[in-house]
């Protein structure tokens, strides 16, 4: 099979998926089976892209021609490549804990729950092969609006007001300011196709543009933009885990990392007097996401705010614009992806099994559901940026570009955004392997379903894996840098 | 042979066909000959688009008169278009109208429903078919009077007030207009709008002239119900029967901004360039102002029906804002949202249409649980907003891209923006829906699946369809858009 085949196949059968999906209905098992076999399906399209993306070569297939100049079309680059398959690895290990979750919980409205899963992650998949501007918002959009319904899955006033809140921001943002963005881009290009080197390369300072793309991407959730992210943890867990620590908020900075790298172009960019602004304005959000962090109990809106912190890394990443900086960005998508995946897991297995969300409820939790809290604690030194996680290796790059670049400033926000990291979430571990017991819990080990555990696991080991063998991802970035 | 009389034969056939339904005397084969008439009409303004985008301006003198004395059709780039447009929409609602009409007009009127219908057609086909302006006029009234009947068939007694406002408010239009095309006539001595042009521009700008264009323009804006000359429009639509409703959605305000677009660019900016026109003052903050205090008031709608009708008059801004935006760009966004929003709004009103059928009420709350009972519709209901949010990979997206781009390349950032940001208004109103589809639990939670008959689902989903198909294959409708831009353009200079 061509690379081309299998690119447009990666994008087409998560859509037939969610088909089939809800053509199996009425048979869970038969349907959820669906599921596991298109999400196992995926990952073996993508991972077969990966040699040839190695080679050096950049197979690319245009699906259709929408006007004249603007097409539909696909193509793989490593940074895409990397964010499909850290997406499509991580849907087998999230439908492996939907189903084990959904079931213990006997969620409603299963069916569509995860046709949509399927749709979004095929819109993931079309941003993260998108082969020109207009084909990466396209599927932004649709991703948007695919994750709407999983967001309001519970259906309550408290669910459809937060849906409102995802909605506004996110089409919001996008429609009103990355829309403008990309019809300045080809009123200044005359098309709209990613360039290694930066399409933009050579052309007069756009200074306002590059304010327009990064506050445009909403999904990057830099502030004041940031409020749909809380808001979206209305959703059940599985929800919070791939999308809005996995597919979501990495479409967004994937969305910046590649507006950087493709269409300025890292020897634009440095010299653009707005992108040190908007640098600092990542700074400023990662300080204050994470000290919002600190104050929130409930636990899923504090990895929330954790995870608007830690976006910031990869903005920032990106607008400093150095090499190193960049390759330490796209790292930061995959360590990021596996740890935060992890974190909401935990969330999700400690609501199922104990049906506890708050932080001051956590006391003791770890010695009743002791893998699941020793995950949560892997990942969460993986978040912080510890060995032996591959955080590790992200924040290294990212802090080597700072100095590269020579923006000490940055660095010393970078260092204690970090230790805010470790100021949100360790204690919530400390809390549940050394507070007794509290009272009303049932005595001895009660751990997650087996699948939920299964996935829980699996992605806490990944951290650890990419920690020890980072070579692949990194010499795959390296190409998105080193261009002739 | 038939071929060269096409430009008539599109208005001739449904201007015969009116009287023949009075003479069946009875719904279902006055419907049948509707139906007939639509489709030849259709395949005819097809073949005339085809035929001038590859041969260039087709001009045909009624009754052998030559022209300028004689009546002259004459079928250019974006008079084709706007026949298709027009005939296209009307042959997929012809389909709908048998259920949907029997359900909402009694049984003895249904023949005069069908003879108002094809005489509204005619008349509308004639608007754009025409190259005089007195005919303009008359075809005008021919498509307003009809429309007023069509209207007061409405189901609720409502329909007759709504009808009553209109035919005053549009009477008026009419008449500005009429006065107008006198003063131009003053002036000249001829009628023809293209000899109206170039007799114009060696006499020089004088009072007469710029009143001439004052009434036209106050006259077409009364028509096209440019904000805050809309007053007409929402109860019209929201009484009317059901397929009234789409009609005239999808083709009344087209036709009226066609005639726009005509004199504008074909008289006026034919004889002293766009610079003469007030482009830049006038058309473009006005549009602006529809397209986003209509949005609002649509925020505030209960009834869906009026939900849709203020949101035409939001989209009427943006026509009228791509024109006042005077570049290609602009223009071509303006040209092909009259088809874009012609099948957008086409396929929402036919949903709603559905709707009604099955005995819903047609308030925003009364949908509650709808998307589970009436999926299919919903789904269809659900295309027609994101298309006419903007969303990318459906046709309103297309329109929106264009407007945008010309707004960027006359250099106006305030407008670009502002065009985006009403957008944003079109997701709130257009979710207020959504989400009492398929959130708000349903009042008989164990009803069962009630799905419209296919014989009104399949018109519906062929222009929801369209939406999507037209958004992400734009060429074909860019095309004979710019096309049509360009050559309005070209007449400007």
């Amino acid at each position: 099979m061509s690379a081309e085949t299998t690119l447009w196949l990666a994008l087409a059968l998560p859509f037939a998926g969610a088909l089939l999906i809800g053509l199996a209905g009425r048979w869970p098992n038969l349907r959820e089976a669906i599921t596991l076999a298109t999400a196992a399906g995926l990952f073996v399209l993508v991972v077969s892209l990966l040699p040839t993306v190695r080679a050096g070569a950049r197979p690319a297939v245009t699906l259709l021609e929408v006007l004249p100049g603007l097409r539909l079309g696909l193509a793989a680059e490593p940074l895409g490549t990397v964010f499909a398959l850290v997406a499509s690895f991580l849907w087998i290990m999230t439908s492996l804990y939907s189903i084990g979750y959904m079931r213990a919980n006997a969620e409603h409205h299963q069916t569509r729950f995860y046709a949509c899963f399927a749709v979004s992650l095929g819109a993931a998949m079309g941003v993260a092969l998108a082969a020109d501007l207009l084909t990466l918002f396209v599927f932004y959009e649709i991703l948007t609006i695919s994750t709407y319904p999983l967001v309001v899955h519970a259906g309550t006033a408290e669910a459809r007001a937060a849906g409102r809140t995802y909605l506004g921001y996110l089409l919001g943002t996008s429609i009103t300011l990355l829309l403008v963005a990309i019809g300045w881009t080809w009123t200044l290009a005359g098309r709209l196709d990613f360039v290694p080197g930066g399409l933009l390369a050579g052309a007069p300072f756009p200074d306002g543009l590059l304010v327009l793309y990064v506050l445009g991407v909403g999904k990057a959730a830099i502030m004041p933009l940031h409020r749909w992210l809380p808001a979206a943890m209305v959703a059940p867990a599985p929800v919070s885990a791939l999308l809005h620590a996995v597919a979501v908020v990495k479409a967004g900075v994937f969305t910046i990392l590649k507006v950087a790298v493709h269409v300025f172009g890292l020897d634009l960019l440095p010299a653009l007097e707005t992108g040190e602004a908007l640098a600092w304005l990542a700074a400023a959000t990662m300080l204050i996401a994470g000290g919002v962090a600190l104050t929130q109990d409930d636990l899923k809106r504090r990895l929330a705010y954790s995870t608007v912190s830690q976006l910031s890394y990869i903005v920032m990443a990106a607008l400093v614009a150095t090499p190193a900086s960049v390759l330490g960005g796209g790292l930061h998508i995959a360590a990021h992806a596996f740890g935060k995946i992890t974190l909401f897991f935990c969330a999700g297995s400690i609501y199922t099994v104990a049906r506890r969300a708050r932080v001051s409820e956590m006391d003791g939790i770890g010695r009743r559901m002791p893998i699941t809290m020793a995950a949560f604690l892997l990942a969460s030194l993986g978040i912080i940026g510890l060995p032996p996680l591959a955080g590790m290796w992200s924040k290294w790059f990212l802090a080597q570009g700072l100095v590269q670049a020579g923006s000490y400033g940055l660095l010393a926000v970078l260092l204690g955004g970090s230790l805010l990291s470790a100021g949100y979430l360790l204690p919530v571990a400390a809390r549940a392997f050394r507070k007794p017991r509290d009272e009303g819990g049932a005595s001895g080990v009660s751990e997650a379903p087996a699948l939920c555990l299964a996935a829980t696991i699996v992605a806490a080991a990944g951290g650890i894996v990419l920690f020890l063998f980072p070579d692949p991802l990194i010499g795959l970035l390296r190409q998105l840098v080193a261009h002739p | 042979m038939i071929s060269e009389h096409l430009p008539a034969l599109v208005v001739v056939l449904p201007l015969l066909g009116a009287p023949l339904c009075l003479v069946l005397r009875r719904g279902a084969p006055a419907w049948g000959l509707t139906l007939a008439v639509s489709w030849l009409c259709c395949a005819g303004a097809i073949a005339l688009l085809d035929g001038v985008l590859s041969e260039g301006v087709v001009s045909y003198a009624l009754g052998g008169w030559t022209p300028p004395w004689g009546i002259e059709y004459r079928i250019d780039p974006l008079n084709a278009l706007l026949l298709v447009i027009v005939s296209a929409t009307t042959a997929v609602i012809a389909p709908y109208a048998r259920r949907s009409v029997a359900s909402e007009v009694p049984a003895e009127r249904r023949h005069l429903f069908y003879a108002a219908m094809l005489l509204s057609l005619a008349g509308l086909l004639g608007i754009a078919a025409t190259g005089d302006a007195f005919n303009a006029f008359v075809f005008l009234e021919i498509s307003s009077l009809s429309s007023y009947i069509l209207i007061s068939l409405g189901p609720s007694p409502r329909a007759l007030t709504a009808a009553f406002r209109y035919l005053v408010l549009g009477t008026i239009g009419a008449t500005f207009i009429l006065i107008g095309v006198g003063l131009l006539y003053m002036v000249t001595g001829t009628l023809n709008i293209v000899d109206l042009g170039a007799r114009l521009a060696p006499l020089g700008t004088n009072r007469t002239v710029s009143v001439g264009l004052a009434f036209i323009s106050v006259g077409i804006a009364l028509k096209v119900a440019l904000f805050p000359l809309h007053a007409w429009l929402p109860n019209a639509y929201a009484y009317a029967p059901s397929v009234v409703s789409a009609f005239l959605a999808a083709n009344a305000t087209k036709v009226a901004l066609y005639l726009l677009f005509r004199f504008y660019f074909g008289v006026f900016g034919a004889a002293y360039g766009l610079e003469a026109l007030p482009l830049e003052t006038i058309l473009l903050p006005l549009g602006l102002i529809a397209a986003f205090v209509a949005s609002v008031v649509a925020l505030f709608q209960i009834d869906l029906k009026r939900l849709l009708a203020y949101s035409s008059v939001a989209q009427v801004g943006y026509v009228v804002l791509g024109v006042g935006l005077a570049n290609q760009a602009g223009l071509t966004g303006a040209i092909v949202h009259l088809f874009n929003h012609a099948i957008t709004k086409g396929a929402l009103f036919l949903a709603v249409g559905c709707l009604a059928y099955r005995g819903g009420r047609m308030t925003v709350a009364g949908l509650a649980g709808l998307g589970r009972r009436m999926p299919l519709t919903m789904a269809a209901f659900v295309v027609g907003a994101l298309s006419l949010i903007g969303i990318p990979a459906t046709a309103g997206f297309i329109s929106k891209w264009y407007l945008v781009i010309g707004a960027i390349e006359a250099g106006l950032w305030p407008v670009a923006i502002a065009i985006v940001a009403s957008s944003l208004l079109a997701v709130a109103y257009v979710w207020r829906v959504l989400e009492a589809a398929y959130l708000r639990p349903a009042p008989e939670p164990n009803a069962p699946r009630n799905e419209t008959p296919a014989s009104l689902l399949v018109p519906t989903w062929l222009l929801a369809g369209a939406c999507i198909y037209f958004g992400i294959d734009g060429s074909r409708t860019v095309g004979a858009a710019s096309e049509a831009a360009a050559f309005l353009m070209n007449l400007a200079r």
